[in-house]
């Protein structure tokens, strides 16, 4: 234990084997308590049961994965091309922000669910109502963090902007935008955690294909395995497109994930 | 060089009551001259200073530098603020030539010069590095550099050195002495430290408070180059006293500022 490196690569390995053999163990304890009590399938599958059922029709399952990451993801970059001009736009005014932000909380305190069956209805049973139910679940973290990082460029950067002259747009694009990395990205975090939620509130409602729609179709015919197969995956795609994120932002903008790479 | 005619500037606070930062200043401050502006807190230095940047605008009175009345910042001018206030995302070299990026006007020379501002401030082989691998001293080095790096005639330095550490302060102060004997401007420099002032300044302006007006103006004879040896002949004691006593003058003589 001399060597400081060695000493750091084994407290990480502690890190992450302890948590992975803890969640071993609760797998194994799972297991055997569905078959120790006689646990009925339809009420809680046992590990071993949603394996086998959600790998007999694996090719299946691949496509409404693949459906649902499609959705969440375009709905992501619509959010991102949405809530970025936006907020620029409040926060190019104290006037416009006034006006606007009110109209945003507003939409926020519509229940999603609530909106999705109408706007089936309004944009018809395709791709485009669960497109834009992930956004509006999504986007307004998104805008929020943005905003908040564009208004907290401290006084003396702008003033040294304003010294070179700088224009409202240079102001912008070489001051504003950069100081608001780190703020876009905790938005961004939490905006890709939340499309994975809108994805599968438009799934529920209207669709053909999809997580949502295999955990729907396989509730109503008792088939619970494959409901937790389907929910074990969405949880899994919200873990990686979330380390998406934050891998992005460490290998495009170092100096934004912060003092770790500093000390690290 | 700089010219300020009856300057007066009234602040609106947000209560709505007009507060004089500036009652009727005026002064002239010659081609490569190097002024320091001194005086208590509220006194209005710095509000003055960024008048002449061309950051605020006088309410009365008027400001010319080169001949040519003062609307906004100008391209002559460099301005070092308190704090660093360098861009995080960026490298030392990249800071550097931020304001020419502003202007754009990066060209081929503009790199050399980069790097030779850099050496000169003495951060050789730091180009590449981030301000958050800086201390505060290589940090406001680079920020000067910056302020050169148009080659502007006229240096404003709002409390340079105020956020340094006393011995980082001093060594600072000595380069500063150093770069302006290699690259000579006029400066216009605002502090709170007295034996700065003297030490740097051909003259120092002596202001006082509420409203912000100049009480005195002292020439320092003290011979260049100078050094901390300076600090010990007398006119050097003679100057800073003389400071001394018109900021804390109107105050009863205390034991902590006989020295």
């Amino acid at each position: 234990m001399q060597n400081p490196s060695l000493r750091r690569s084994l407290a990480s390995a502690r890190d992450v084997l302890l948590p992975t053999l803890v969640l071993i163990g609760l797998i194994v304890v799972w297991e055997a308590a569905v078959d120790l009590f006689g646990i009925r399938e339809f009420i809680l599958p046992a590990p071993s049961a949603i394996w086998t059922a959600t790998t007999a029709i694996w090719g299946t399952v691949m496509d409404h994965t693949i459906a649902t990451l499609t959705t969440v993801v375009v709905g992501f970059l619509v959010s991102i091309a949405i809530s970025l001009p936006l907020a620029v736009f409040i926060t190019a005014s104290p006037w416009i922000s006034t006006a606007v932000y009110p109209l945003l909380v507003l939409t926020q305190s519509i229940p999603k669910v609530a909106l999705a069956p109408i706007l089936v209805i309004a944009l018809g049973a395709n791709e485009a109502p669960r497109i834009v139910i992930t956004f509006l679940v999504a986007f307004f973290p998104l805008v929020i963090a943005i905003a908040t990082g564009l208004l907290s460029v401290p006084s003396e950067l702008i003033e040294l902007g304003r010294s070179y002259r700088a224009s409202r747009l240079q102001e912008l694009w070489r001051i504003r935008l950069p100081y608001a990395v780190p703020f876009i990205f905790s938005g961004l975090k939490v905006a890709v955690a939340l499309a994975v939620v809108g994805a599968v509130v438009g799934e529920f409602v209207a669709a053909d294909r999809g997580l949502g729609y295999l955990i729907t179709t396989s509730t109503a015919f008792f088939k619970t395995p494959l409901a937790f197969g389907a929910m074990i995956l969405l949880s899994l795609m919200g873990i990686v497109l979330f380390q998406a994120v934050v891998v992005i932002e460490r290998v495009f903008f170092p100096w934004s994930s912060g003092q770790d790479t500093v000390v690290g | 060089m700089i010219r300020v005619d009856r300057v007066t500037k009234v602040f609106r606070s947000r209560d709505g009551a007009d507060v004089t930062a500036l009652s009727d200043v005026s002064m002239e401050i010659g081609r490569n001259e190097f002024v320091a502006l001194v005086g208590a807190s509220g006194c209005g230095k710095s509000t003055l200073l960024r008048m002449i940047g061309g950051l605020l605008s006088p309410s009365q009175g008027g400001i010319e530098v080169a001949g040519t009345p003062v609307t906004g910042p100008r391209r002559d001018t460099g301005i070092v603020f308190q704090s660093p206030t360098l861009l995080p995302w960026a490298t030392v070299l990249d800071n550097v030539l931020f304001p020419l990026k502003i202007m754009r006007q990066v060209d081929a020379g503009a790199m050399d010069r980069a790097h030779a501002l850099i050496d000169l401030a003495g951060l050789h082989g730091f180009d590449g590095k981030y301000p958050r691998e800086l201390s505060g001293g290589m940090q406001q080095r680079a920020a000067i550099c910056r302020a050169l790096i148009q080659d502007p005639d006229i240096l404003l330095m709002d409390e340079p050195f105020g956020a340094l550490d006393a011995l980082t302060r001093e060594e600072m102060t000595l380069e500063l002495l150093r770069i302006w004997t290699e690259q000579p401007k006029t400066i216009v420099f605002v502090t709170h430290s007295i034996p700065e002032a003297v030490l740097l300044a051909d003259r120092v302006i002596v202001m006082s408070p509420r409203p912000g007006r100049i009480a005195e103006v002292i020439d320092v004879p003290l011979p260049r180059p100078r050094d901390f040896a300076s600090e010990a002949s007398p006119d050097f004691q003679a100057c800073a006293g003389r400071i001394r006593s018109l900021i804390f003058g109107a105050r009863r003589p205390r034991a902590d500022t006989a020295a």
